[in-house]
């Protein structure tokens, strides 16, 4: 046992000492272990007689001496000789306490350099004298940024092996400080080591002797713990709501700001306010110890002097300074997914304790942060890098990245597992759209109003012409190939207007279904797009439910209608302006509710239907006379037709959509592409 | 805040988060002194309440002072204790070598346990200064149907958003002080009074580090009589003392790292 080695003088009292989480990156080789282990020995760190140890191993084997061996004894999980995942250890420096978190150098790796560098105060970035800046030199360098770390210092390695060779080393220098300063980071300090030999690891020795410092201690000595943002406005995501007693605690963790009792605060994306009456802990001896105030870093209960609604997910802020009710996120983001981030992707989206499912409208910049030159093909590759616009199915509270770093970064999460992160560029809330955006919901609200006046008195025809003409960017029509929406592929396809045609294939559709699919394409001479459900999220609906599971409970149904039409269907609408649909007021009177032109206040996108004041006998009418290709089933007493399992035909005098989920005695028998089931 | 209230503030959230995001949760409780900051620091979470159970897997082979501490206390934290039997060693592969044997018995235990209750989620207090693998954990660990642990294919997890969706079959470890080191567990247990089981303290020139098994755990040598006597014994070690242990006897491995890479 060595624990109780003689007490060392090389460290202060403990109290003293800071802590300091310092990730140490770079490219695979460029020699991160020998770096560790060589630090290990300069503080003192080993156990004694560790070092003897090995060298009399390796002497005995014929194997020069590595000080990477010493990691390598201990560490268990290590494999081809690359560190597998992070791995931490802990060190004393003369005034701190160090926590080295070893990333993983390997670019498969990626993952795992993101899960460890995350929880670092300071980075050393290590690039090996005689390779100079690598791929991965530059990617882990930008991923540094991205994470937030501010205190990087430049590590040039293996100068033995170019000779200490001072040109050499300014040249690599400036290369990593010119690629840094491309995203605004600027280097504590470039050092020229030799981690094998020692030099400029705990002092400036004589090959060295032009380096003017520090050396890679002096540096760990000066770097500082990061510390929580209490300067800022107040902000604490909701984690839960405890109604364990007759007292209702929010709970939370204070992300930034202060709080004390008595203030108003507001509750986003609500914006409600209320008082804190209270700031609950345990153990309290009695009342007299009850904390008063709390600031950034600590998890705290509150207690609201009204009993508003608040719920996981809402955010607690300042009311001077609240954080927005964000609809729609740009965010630069890094994407580990090994399926490419493209337009119409849906994810989860994480904004403090916030979640919503959220539809990618649009990709920018697009790169490779370890290439020179960006991707090109509007997709986000695995390990790479982009700016992307979201569009939220619900609005989320969040802040820029800018303005409070800790609630203005997102996660993004693909079938339940985390695949990306980044930071808020801009956002949008319902009342206040960015540049190039999506128009307000009020300016929808006037153009719908305007429209539908107008359309009123125009034919089939003429108002998908008219819409044409008043909406800006793009137009989707999508399709379930039944009678209005036949008739209206047939008045797209004469009219000729630039207006996309979709379908949603849910996997389930009767075979009569694609036969008229495929004679609609014939007869007009389009492609319709099909959309299909994720497979993740399908596969995962299959083995949760069961493949006829949506007979079971109308949650089931509405979790079946989800996978398999209404997120196929937000991938189709992302970052459209406008959505061409078959209703028809007469239908039911949920459908007659809406207008001709109505609002989709959640996509930001004006709806048109081109049919709504027709009747049924109206549009049958119309599809014979121009001999439009229609459902077979139809003439077979199906009206409404969905998927194959839930739709029935329906007798003289039933309503039209009383074969859609017949099953269920109660509801709209919608599946939640116009209504959004909850 | 000092280093202890920001331990204490990110156990918190964790456990907040385990408890919001899974649906059936326990906390193992090995009547240690790292379980034991843990319940602590539930309570504190949930106010003075640890509002899912603390489950303790027995081996039927603890020393009587922590089965008198574990009696004592489940009552007077008000605790929903469950107890869970390991199986007879018999039922264990006997061609293992001793100390395999035993633990396997203990993840035989644990299995059964999960299987038997269908939690989601395990509450465990394994730290990363412990041991080298440990230091890789994740917070929201994935487990797999198995129970087994795929250090090769570890999702990320960064800005404490955790990976909370276990696959059908499969549940995740929860580890809220897998940022604490040992000498942190002891200030704080001072701190905050927490109670100890007293094999912890030198008698007779000899203590605890570690509580398990009665049979396969022994004593150091040691005069650490109080809790400030063993954060005086840790300050004096040059090597963080859990990785120097593990070092001891991971040596034997390294060797053979170095043989497979080559060097023989």
């Amino acid at each position: 046992m060595n624990m109780l080695a003689p007490q060392s003088t090389f460290v202060e009292a403990a109290a003293s000492r800071p802590l300091v989480r310092i990730v140490i990156v770079g490219h695979v080789d460029h020699g991160k272990s020998t770096l560790i282990g060589r630090l290990l020995h300069e503080t003192g760190s080993l156990p004694d007689g560790k070092l003897d140890t090995l060298k009399a191993v390796s002497a005995r084997r014929g194997m020069p001496f590595e000080w990477s061996f010493l990691l390598d004894a201990l560490q268990t999980e290590r494999d081809q000789g690359i560190t597998l995942d992070t791995s931490q250890i802990r060190f004393r420096t003369r005034t701190r306490d160090i926590v080295l978190i070893d990333a993983p150098g390997h670019a498969e790796f990626l993952r795992n350099m993101i899960t460890g560098a995350s929880q670092a105060d300071a980075a050393l970035l290590l690039i090996d004298a005689a390779e100079g800046v690598r791929d991965q030199t530059r990617r882990h360098g930008y991923l540094l940024h991205l994470l937030g770390i501010r205190q990087v210092a430049v590590v040039i390695n293996k100068m033995d092996r170019v000779g200490f060779d001072q040109g050499r080393f300014h040249a690599i220098e400036a290369e990593i400080v010119g690629h840094l300063a491309g995203f605004g980071l600027t280097p504590t300090a470039v050092i020229p080591i030799s981690a094998r030999n020692g030099d400029g690891v705990a002092s400036v020795t004589p090959p060295i002797a032009w380096h003017a410092g520090p050396t890679v201690l002096d540096v760990l000595d000066r770097f500082s713990a990061a510390k929580p943002a209490t300067d800022l406005a107040l902000r604490i995501p909701v984690q839960a709501v405890y109604k364990f007693d007759e007292r209702r605690i929010v709970a939370g963790r204070i992300e930034a700001g202060r709080v004390s009792v008595g203030d108003e605060v507001v509750v986003m994306p609500r914006g409600t306010r209320a008082r804190i009456s209270s700031i609950e802990a345990w153990p309290v001896p009695n009342e007299s110890q009850a904390p008063r105030a709390a600031s950034a870093g600590q998890s705290v209960g509150l207690v609201f002097d009204e009993d508003i609604f608040v719920d996981r997910g809402d955010l607690i802020a300042a009311t001077a300074a609240p954080a927005a009710a964000a609809q729609r996120l740009r965010a630069r983001v890094f994407w580990l997914h090994e399926t490419p981030l493209a337009v119409g992707a849906a994810l989860t989206v994480r904004v403090g304790m916030a979640e919503s499912r959220g539809t990618v409208a649009l990709i920018d910049n697009a790169v490779d942060p370890g290439q020179l030159s960006a991707s090109g093909d509007g997709r986000i590759n695995q390990n790479s890098v982009g700016e992307i616009e979201i569009a939220l199915a619900k609005p989320i509270a969040a802040d820029l990245y800018a303005d409070s770093p800790r609630t203005g970064r997102l996660v993004l999460e693909l079938s339940g597992r985390i695949a990306g992160g980044g930071l808020v560029l801009s956002l949008e809330t319902a009342a206040t759209p960015a540049r190039d955006a999506a128009p307000s919901l009020a300016a929808l609200e006037a153009l719908a109003q305007r429209l539908n006046a107008e359309l009123r008195t125009l034919p089939p025809a003429g108002r998908i012409r008219r819409f044409r003409e008043a909406v800006e960017g793009r137009i989707v029509f999508t399709t379930s190939f039944g009678l209005e929406d036949q008739a209206i592929a047939h008045l797209v396809a004469e009219t000729g207007v630039d207006v996309e045609v979709a379908t949603l294939d849910a996997g389930r559709l009767f075979p009569q279904t694609y036969e008229v699919w495929a004679a609609t394409e014939q007869r007009y001479g389009l492609r319709v797009r099909a959309f299909y459900p994720d497979h993740d999220d399908l596969e995962a609906l299959v083995a949760k439910q069961g493949i006829n599971g949506f007979y079971d409970s109308k949650d089931a149904r509405a979790a079946c209608c989800h996978v398999r039409k209404v997120a196929p269907l937000n991938r189709a609408l992302a970052g459209a302006r406008g959505w061409i649909v078959g209703l028809r007021a007469d239908q039911s009177a949920f459908r007659g509710e809406g207008g001709i032109v109505s609002v989709d206040a959640e996509r930001g996108a004006l709806k048109l239907s081109p049919l709504f004041d027709w009747t049924r006998e109206k549009v049958a009418a119309f599809a014979g006379a121009h001999n439009v290709p229609i459902n077979s089933l139809h003439a077979q007493g199906f009206a409404s037709i969905g998927c194959a399992p839930c739709t029935r035909a329906i007798s003289p005098g039933e309503p039209e959509r009383a074969g859609r989920w017949w099953w269920e005695q109660e509801g709209k028998s919608e599946c939640g592409l116009h209504a959004r089931l909850r | 805040m000092d280093r202890l209230d920001e331990l204490e503030a990110q156990s918190i959230f964790i456990l907040r988060e385990a408890f919001a995001r899974l649906k059936h949760i326990a906390l193992l409780w090995s009547l240690g002194k790292d379980s034991n900051v843990m319940i602590w620091l539930a309570r504190k979470a949930f106010f003075g309440r640890v509002p899912f159970p603390a489950m303790h897997v027995d081996t039927g082979k603890k020393f009587p002072e922590m089965y008198a501490f574990r009696d004592r206390y489940a009552k007077e934290w008000n605790l929903d204790l469950i107890v869970e039997q390991c199986p007879p060693i018999d039922s264990v592969d006997p061609t293992l070598p001793p100390a395999a044997r035993s633990a396997a018995r203990k993840t035989e235990g644990l299995k059964l346990a999960l299987a038997k209750h269908g939690f989601d989620g395990l509450i465990a207090g394994i730290r990363r200064d412990e041991e080298p693998t440990r230091a890789k954990e994740r917070v929201f660990s994935p487990r797999g149907v198995e129970g087994a642990w795929d250090v090769r294919d570890q999702p990320p997890e960064f800005w404490d958003h955790f990976n909370a969706s276990p696959p059908a079959g499969a549940h995740l470890r929860i580890h809220p002080i897998l940022h604490w080191t040992e000498a942190d567990i002891w200030a704080y247990t001072k701190r905050e009074g927490i109670p100890i089981i007293p094999l912890y303290l030198a008698r007779n020139g000899k203590r605890y580090r570690s509580l398990g098994d009665a049979d396969i755990t022994f004593p150091v040598a040691s005069d650490a009589a109080t809790i400030d006597d063993i954060l005086a014994e840790l300050d004096a070690t040059k090597v963080p003392e859990r990785a120097g242990r593990a070092m001891d006897h991971e040596s034997e491995d390294a060797f053979e790292r170095l043989r497979t890479a080559g060097y023989l």
